[in-house]
């Protein structure tokens, strides 16, 4: 570990550990526990991801490490009505919805509910209690705590989140809604923890959403264990739209058997500090892959999006297409790498990532790689930084469009290209709208707003009536 | 077709190395081991000025603080730095005024190596400055290219002769700070080359430098300097073969180019150091650093390689573009076979208004070898109007090889257009049926696909190195597909 902030807050959350540990361990199951101490002594020798690490050169937590964080370790029934404090509304489109608050499971009516068809969904820390024989079978089979620190510092504290199994043969019509609100009073460090099972023939639509109510500090470290059986076909749709202050690490793992389909789209529309990690085993033959992101950065966000896919078998496919616009002093990372082994023959692999900057102060590093061992392959990967192509400008002003309207045009033409990779109609249409909000500074108007309407404290004006 | 490819595979990897034979000259060579002893025994032995001793010192203590970088896609056993000579120096070393009296062993050395050393070198047009182990011991054309003030001597001579220009420029572009290797090098650095062009000067001939290395067990510390002034052009080459040894063979040696206002520079070079065996034993451990400046408005500076020997090579020709306008390019063809591994690429960094890079790299692996790319473009906030394009592709022969593509972008303004892509693929069997139906053999077929491939860089090449690096390649692959 490099410096003093990182391993103070590691000795922090170590001796925070031992203090709770009766109390963070109560509702897993024994494998659970047992990971749980695997994870925790990786996180002991590795600590937090330092900069000296290639995957987090660009990326540093340590500033973030500063702050005095409260934790939340009891698992006390939490009802409250969702509806009245938040809308992450999407028209016409008809979800199950689920709400963590803080990491916990909010009920509404049971936190564990079994549909018809066989489906569970509900909260990871009850199926633990009721399901422990299906949470065991898949539980930190695919997360690298070996090599992930977030991911270890998650097994460590895993209480609850989502868990979803959706089983053999079935098809979830209707898309599942995983709604994140961080709502607290003081700075939170959160560690929620989501296990999605998607069995054989079976599939299912996720929609992720990351918010945040109010504009305090809070630290989300999520992960994620996807696992696509075989014949399964998962779309998963992340959009982050957090406040300023928010920092959020986000491990999600993919594990694809035979002719398995995967899509996942990431939009992040706002948020302090983001990173992205997204780790793919391909791990048996046919399987597609594909991975669509869409940054919108301004201020001094930091979007950091991170992709390994790893080709273990033969004839599988994969995709990458990423895409930033990057405003004012923000920063934007790209690590994308495609690991293709020796008996993963047949195998196309493409990745791409373009940057828009708008400033001189935004900043984008780009590092698209590929590892290659297998030589019947079609791999290629592409990268590009520029700004609007001024011939196109041209062409718009000179139809009459005023230098604005002609810019934000052509922004939407640039991210809609991620946009139109979502397959629901409703849902594309909702996240279309928003980027178009968000492109035309409407979205984060509320944070550039001085009457805070959100903030609890009352607003006070203090005008000085001799500038006037 | 299987057979036919596997069979015509073997062969043209089977066949030994071409220029693998030893020439038994006595040797002048310091004791084993690396301390400041050595680098004083080296100065001294070289009779140089105090400021170059201090030099060597200075990086030899910070090399000690050092440890060898890890982070390259190579393995290797770890090399003992205490078993080497970092000194061999052919004895007889008196200046000659004609080719008579040059040793005959050591000009039928340069014979077998095909260097037109005498009255071929004429025609040819070239002037060489063959280094034999460390130290130079002819240059030819040296009246043609004094009558317009040029320097191309040895780096000892340039120390002698012009001690002020050496002191000048020599580690401004890679400070003995810079890396394990480069530090390694200023402090033991044996010879190399120095070609200094004035201001508005065209060099009427290529310059070119043949390395190779000699005596078992002798590391080879090479150091150039080339120096452009303004207005100049220069086009300089090195090519290097190197003789079968069982140990493996550090080569860790330091090119630096410093281009003033509306200077060029055109650097080309063919590396076929020895590979190997087809076991993967033995072999040169090639480990470079290769730097440029464009120090001046306008100035350009160009790398062209071709890569086909070492065992390991760990080379990545940069270029730093710091005068407005400023141009670099990097052309570059790697080919690994057998258990070869190469980790080269370039590094591009913008820092004027309006600089331009151009990177086109093609590597191709055969057999059990590993080839990776690793390039970085950089443009800093102050390179307005920077422009970058980079095009990096790879070619698998046989199911065992590995190719990579690491790039690193980092832009910083939003004038900037930086653009990379790369493909990597097999040879595709729409062309090879094309070729075969029209009546070419399968040797022929991959040999004008793969030279087909690799055009856009050999055409880059002067005239005299094209036609080596041709049949270099084809040495190296014609044939070989799985």
């Amino acid at each position: 570990m490099d410096n003093i902030q990182t391993t103070l807050a590691k000795d922090k959350l170590l001796a925070l550990f031992a203090r709770e540990e009766e109390a963070i361990t109560a509702f897993s199951t024994p494998l659970v526990n047992r990971i749980r101490q695997h994870a925790l002594s990786r996180f002991r020798q590795n600590g937090f991801p330092a900069t000296s690490k290639e995957s987090w050169r660009f990326t540093d937590l340590t500033p973030l490490l500063n702050t005095e964080f409260t934790f939340d370790f009891s698992n006390q029934s939490r009802s409250m009505d969702i509806e009245k404090i938040f809308t992450c509304d999407v028209y016409d489109l008809d979800t199950f919805s689920i709400t963590l608050l803080n990491g916990w499971f909010v009920y509404k009516n049971a936190p564990l509910t079994k549909l018809d068809n066989g489906t569970i969904i509900g909260s990871l820390a009850k199926a633990m209690e009721l399901y422990p024989e299906l949470v065991d079978q898949y539980f930190g089979k695919t997360a690298k705590t070996e090599e992930h620190e977030m991911a270890a510092l998650n097994g460590a504290f895993v209480q609850d989140g989502l868990f979803i199994h959706v089983p053999d043969g079935v098809c979830m019509e209707k898309p599942v809604q995983l709604i994140n609100i961080v709502d607290a009073q003081q700075p939170v460090f959160l560690q929620p923890r989501h296990l999605i099972i998607a069995g054989k023939n079976a599939c299912l639509t996720l929609v992720h959403c990351d918010h945040s109510l109010t504009h305090n500090v809070s630290f989300t470290n999520t992960v994620a264990e996807i696992f696509a059986e075989e014949n399964a076909v998962i779309d998963h749709y992340k959009i982050q739209n957090k406040g300023r202050n928010s920092a959020l690490v986000t491990n999600t793992y993919f594990h694809q058997k035979r002719s398995s389909k995967v899509t996942s789209n990431i939009i992040t529309l706002n948020g302090g500090f983001t990173k992205n990690i997204v780790d793919v085993t391909l791990a048996e033959p046919d399987t597609i892959s594909e991975h669509y992101g869409l940054y919108l950065a301004d201020s001094n966000q930091h979007v950091d999006n991170q992709l390994y896919i790893d080709h273990l078998a033969q004839n599988c496919h994969s995709n990458q297409l990423f895409k930033g616009i990057l405003d004012d002093e923000a920063k934007a990372v790209f690590s994308g790498k495609v690991m293709v082994r020796p008996q993963a023959q047949k195998t196309r692999a493409y990745q791409n990532n373009r940057n828009i900057l708008l400033t001189d102060d935004a900043k984008v590093n780009t590092q698209p790689h590929l590892e290659i061992y297998a030589d019947d392959v079609k791999c290629s990967h592409g990268a590009t930084v520029g700004q609007l192509d001024p011939e196109a400008m041209f062409y718009l002003r000179s139809r009459g469009l005023c230098e604005r309207t002609a810019r934000q045009m052509m922004m939407i033409a640039f991210a809609s290209e991620v946009v139109q990779k979502i397959s629901i109609e409703p849902l594309r249409d909702r996240i279309h709208d928003l980027v178009e909000k968000r492109l035309k500074g409407e979205l984060s108007i509320c944070d550039q707003c001085v009457l805070h309407c959100n903030s609890k404290e009352p607003t006070t004006f203090n005008i000085d009536l001799s500038k006037l | 077709m299987e057979n036919n490819s596997d069979k015509i595979l073997e062969e043209v990897t089977g066949s030994d190395y071409k220029y693998g034979f030893y020439t038994d000259i006595e040797m002048d060579q310091a004791p084993k081991g690396l301390s400041e002893d050595t680098v004083r025994f080296i100065s001294a032995k070289k009779n140089e000025p105090e400021f170059m001793l201090e030099f060597r010192l200075k990086a030899f203590r910070h090399w000690q603080t050092l440890g060898e970088p890890d982070w390259a896609h190579v393995n290797y056993p770890p090399i003992d730095y205490q078993d080497i000579i970092y000194y061999s120096a052919p004895k007889k070393k008196a200046t000659y005024e004609s080719m008579d009296e040059v040793d005959p062993e050591l000009l039928e050395t340069f014979e077998k190596l095909g260097i037109p050393l005498e009255e071929q070198k004429m025609l040819a047009g070239v002037a060489v400055d063959a280094v034999m182990d460390s130290v130079s011991v002819g240059s030819t054309f040296k009246k043609t290219l004094a009558e317009q003030g040029i320097i191309f001597c040895s780096f000892s001579e340039a120390l002698q002769k012009h001690p002020e220009l050496i002191k000048k420029y020599m580690g401004t572009v890679v400070p003995y700070t810079d890396n394990f290797f480069a530090a390694l090098n200023s402090a033991v650095f044996s010879d190399g080359s120095f070609a200094y062009i004035p201001k508005g000067v065209k060099c009427p001939l290529e310059l070119s430098t043949y390395f190779r290395i000699n005596a078992a067990n002798t590391g080879q510390f090479e150091r150039t300097l080339i120096v452009a002034e303004e207005g100049s052009y220069v086009s300089y080459m090195e090519g290097c073969t190197a003789p079968i040894r069982d140990e493996n063979q550090l080569h860790a040696a330091i090119v630096e180019i410093i281009a003033h206002k509306d200077a060029e520079v055109k650097y080309s070079t063919v590396q076929n150091w020895w590979p190997g065996d087809k076991e993967g034993k033995g072999g040169v451990y090639n480990f470079v650093t290769k730097r440029g400046i464009c120090e001046g408005d306008r100035s350009k500076i160009s790398w062209t390689q071709v890569e086909t020997g070492s065992a390991i090579t760990w080379k990545y020709p940069s270029l730093v573009l710091k005068g407005d306008y400023s141009s670099g390019e990097f052309y570059s063809v790697a080919v690994t076979n057998n258990y070869q591994q190469a980790d080269t690429g370039t590094k591009m960094i913008h820092l004027g208004r309006n600089t331009k890079s151009t990177i086109i790299s093609k590597g191709i692996s055969a057999g059990h070898s590993n080839n990776s790319y690793r390039g970085l473009v950089k443009a800093t906030r102050r390179a307005e109007n920077a422009r970058n394009f980079s095009q990096c592709d790879s070619l698998l022969l046989g199911d065992q090889c590995g190719a990579h593509t690491f790039p690193y972008l980092d832009v910083g303004n939003r004038s900037t257009i930086v653009e990379h892509e790369a493909t990597t693929s097999k040879i595709s069997e729409d062309q090879l049926f094309y070729c075969l139906q029209r009546g070419i053999d399968m040797e022929g077929a991959i040999g004008l696909i793969v030279n087909g491939y690799a055009k856009e860089v050999l055409s880059k090449l002067p005239m005299e190195f094209a036609v080596e690096a041709q049949k270099l390649l084809s040495i190296s692959l014609e044939g070989s597909v799985g």
